[in-house]
């Protein structure tokens, strides 16, 4: 390539309009050193899928050999580890924590929002404040008194304990919507101040509507957060495997299962599978929300 | 309407004030009071018991002790548990952290250089933070399972003979980072918009004043987005110090059936993935000493005020608000 380009340099000097060759040549050089780190990301980034996949169409013995690439392939895995494991049960609990935590906390952390947005009084300043600081605490800090209290309530071995206080507003969800609450113009409230419009209908007329897609990326998150939490769910339902969420079931997998790396990976990537379905069809309030974290704090 | 009121001070208008004032209080009030009711109950009352159930002795069956400092003297003095986790988890905060933000950026870069396909790229590297942390976790102790993990086996085919990554208590932590670094796309994704916030003029005229790329990306957008690294940094040592899942479920899975009981697993290999968090969960519910795990608590709750505000102090020297700060 770079010798054809040196073979045709002296023609090209004769176009006078266009861009000097060398400059071309160094230009896309410079595309391509560009696009070439970037398709090295790419296959860093994409390596463990690939990899994860291969391996979960292996049989169990290739899975413990050195080859790369399944043969056969087996596809029955993927029916298998629903034999081996009560994953539908675990997904079942999953989906309940998931859900129910996620309508708790926005049911709970609009209006807190609002008001911390919107409404003037006094004390909202050190509200805020506090709200900052449950943010940033680490969780282990306050879990003790909080195991002790959900078990003199007997809810030690139930999802409770993991759904229960998404219904009491969570800091982080608040913080958020407040940033984006204030970038709407207080015209609008005033305008429907003026209309006779209470608080309430403020909030749920003018507010909800106009923040739509901060509350989607709201509960997104939460959804996300709760199907992929871990801590919570081995503290709260680890004695009874009846309430086990996916992350508790997938990391028992391996202890209960040995040697099986092939069912292991395919009950990992059924794991995956819905969290990546759910980003591709909400990708956009995805990216605004990450973002709107970043910029806005 | 202030002049009205002084003027005019009829006791029909100002109870019609207050009744106002009232019902604007009670809005307020009924708007906050599930966060209310949350904050005291979920955050204020564990801290403070917290700090009261550290100086007891309570194992949950029979009712907390009063033991004064004992939980405390105990853990400065005498676990032998105890630095090795400090340790880890300050090992965090001071490799896998700037891995990750530095990674993060880097990534977030060179997006910004793509002529064509940015969307389909920066979809690519996001995917990886969508994995469940232990999903991913499991996905990786595979991936580098020194005998017959892809990595070793493709590092083997041109000639290196991989380390025992997982399984090895000097690559342990190593191998933690670079799962980290592997779902670091929500960072990505805040540096990417960050810099693509940057005010095209000023590039422009930092371009025309002959600045090279480099001297552009020092001057004028790391400035420029220095609040957005401070804010993951922030953020990326509190997750640090919080640090549990992928330690815990690594070492599990690395050291494999050989021992059923949690308890030989601690750390795997030798101890190396013991972080704090994890020696925490199994002081107070593996081995229910509810009153040490609330000393030790009490520690991480300290470290955490500790190292944020040491950042945000000596963050005053580096970060830069536009428009003369906040």
């Amino acid at each position: 390539m770079a010798g054809t380009a040196v073979q045709l340099g002296p023609a090209a000097q004769h176009v006078a309009r266009t861009v000097p060759r060398s400059i071309r040549r160094r230009r896309l050089l410079v595309a391509v050193a560009d696009h070439s780190i970037l398709i090295a990301l790419t296959i860093g980034f994409l390596a463990p899928f690939v990899f994860m996949v291969l391996t979960s169409l292996m049989t169990n013995e290739q899975s413990l050999s050195t080859n790369l690439w399944p043969h056969p392939f087996r596809f029955q895995n993927y029916v298998d580890v629903f034999r081996v494991e009560p994953l539908l049960r675990y997904a079942l609990n999953t989906f309940l924590y998931a859900g129910l935590a996620t309508l708790g906390l926005l049911l709970s952390s609009i209006p807190a929002a609002y008001a911390l947005a919107v409404l003037r009084w006094r004390g909202r300043n050190v509200a805020f404040v506090l709200v900052l600081v449950t943010m940033m605490l680490p969780q282990q800090v306050t879990i003790v008194p909080l195991y002790i209290l959900f078990s003199k309530l007997h809810l030690i071995g139930t999802i409770w304990p993991l759904v229960i206080p998404n219904w009491f507003g969570d800091a982080f969800s608040i913080f958020l919507l407040r940033q984006f609450f204030l970038t709407i113009p207080s015209e609008y409230a005033d305008a429907a101040r003026v209309d006779g419009c209470g608080e309430l209908r403020i909030l749920t007329s003018v507010y909800c509507r106009l923040a739509k897609p901060a509350i989607a990326a709201v509960a997104l998150f939460s959804f996300l957060y709760c199907w992929n939490d871990f801590f919570a769910p081995l503290l709260y339902t680890g004695e009874n495997p009846a309430h086990w969420t996916l992350s508790i079931g997938l990391s028992q997998f391996r202890t209960v299962h040995q040697v099986q790396w092939n069912l292991t990976m395919a009950a990992t990537l059924l794991f995956m599978a819905p969290v990546i379905a759910l980003f591709f069809a909400a990708q956009k309030s995805f990216v605004e929300g990450v973002t709107l974290t970043g910029v806005k704090g | 309407m202030i002049n009205v009121a002084a003027a005019a001070p009829t006791p029909d208008r100002s109870r019609a004030r207050r009744a106002a004032q009232w019902r604007r209080r009670r809005t307020v009030l009924l708007l906050m009071a599930p966060a209310i009711v949350g904050f005291a109950v979920f955050f204020g009352y564990p801290l403070v018991a917290s700090a009261l159930f550290s100086f007891t002795h309570y194992d949950l069956l029979s009712s907390p002790r009063w033991i004064g400092l004992a939980n405390y003297r105990f853990l400065f003095t005498q676990d032998q548990e105890l630095w090795p986790a400090v340790r880890n988890t300050l090992w965090l905060v001071v490799f896998m952290v700037p891995a990750q933000v530095l990674f993060a950026f880097g990534v977030a870069m060179a997006l910004t250089r793509a002529r064509t396909g940015a969307g389909v790229f920066r979809t690519i590297f996001y995917l990886p933070a969508l994995a469940p942390v232990v999903a991913a976790t499991l996905g990786f102790v595979y991936l580098f399972n020194p005998a017959t993990g892809p990595v070793n086996t493709v590092l083997g085919k041109v000639g290196i003979s991989g380390p025992l990554w997982f399984n090895s208590p000097t690559w342990a932590k190593p191998s933690l980072v670079l799962l980290a670094t592997w779902a670091v796309g929500n960072m990505m994704v805040i540096f990417l918009a960050a810099v693509l916030d940057v005010p095209e003029q000023l590039q422009e005229s930092a371009r025309l004043d002959g600045a090279g790329a480099l001297q552009r990306l020092r001057w004028v957008t790391l400035p420029t987005i220095s609040p957005v690294i401070l804010f993951a940094v922030v953020i990326g040592v509190i997750d640090a110090l919080q640090y549990f899942t992928q330690g815990y479920v690594a070492s599990a899975i690395a050291q494999g059936g050989q021992a059923a009981d949690a308890a030989t697993s601690l750390g795997y290999p030798q101890g190396s993935t013991l972080f704090f968090p994890i020696l925490l969960y199994e002081q107070g519910f593996q081995r229910f000493n509810m009153g040490y795990a609330s000393a030790m608590s009490m520690l991480m709750l300290v470290v955490a005020l500790a190292l944020t505000l040491l950042i945000l102090r000596r963050s005053s020297r580096w970060v830069f608000y536009q428009g003369g700060g906040r």
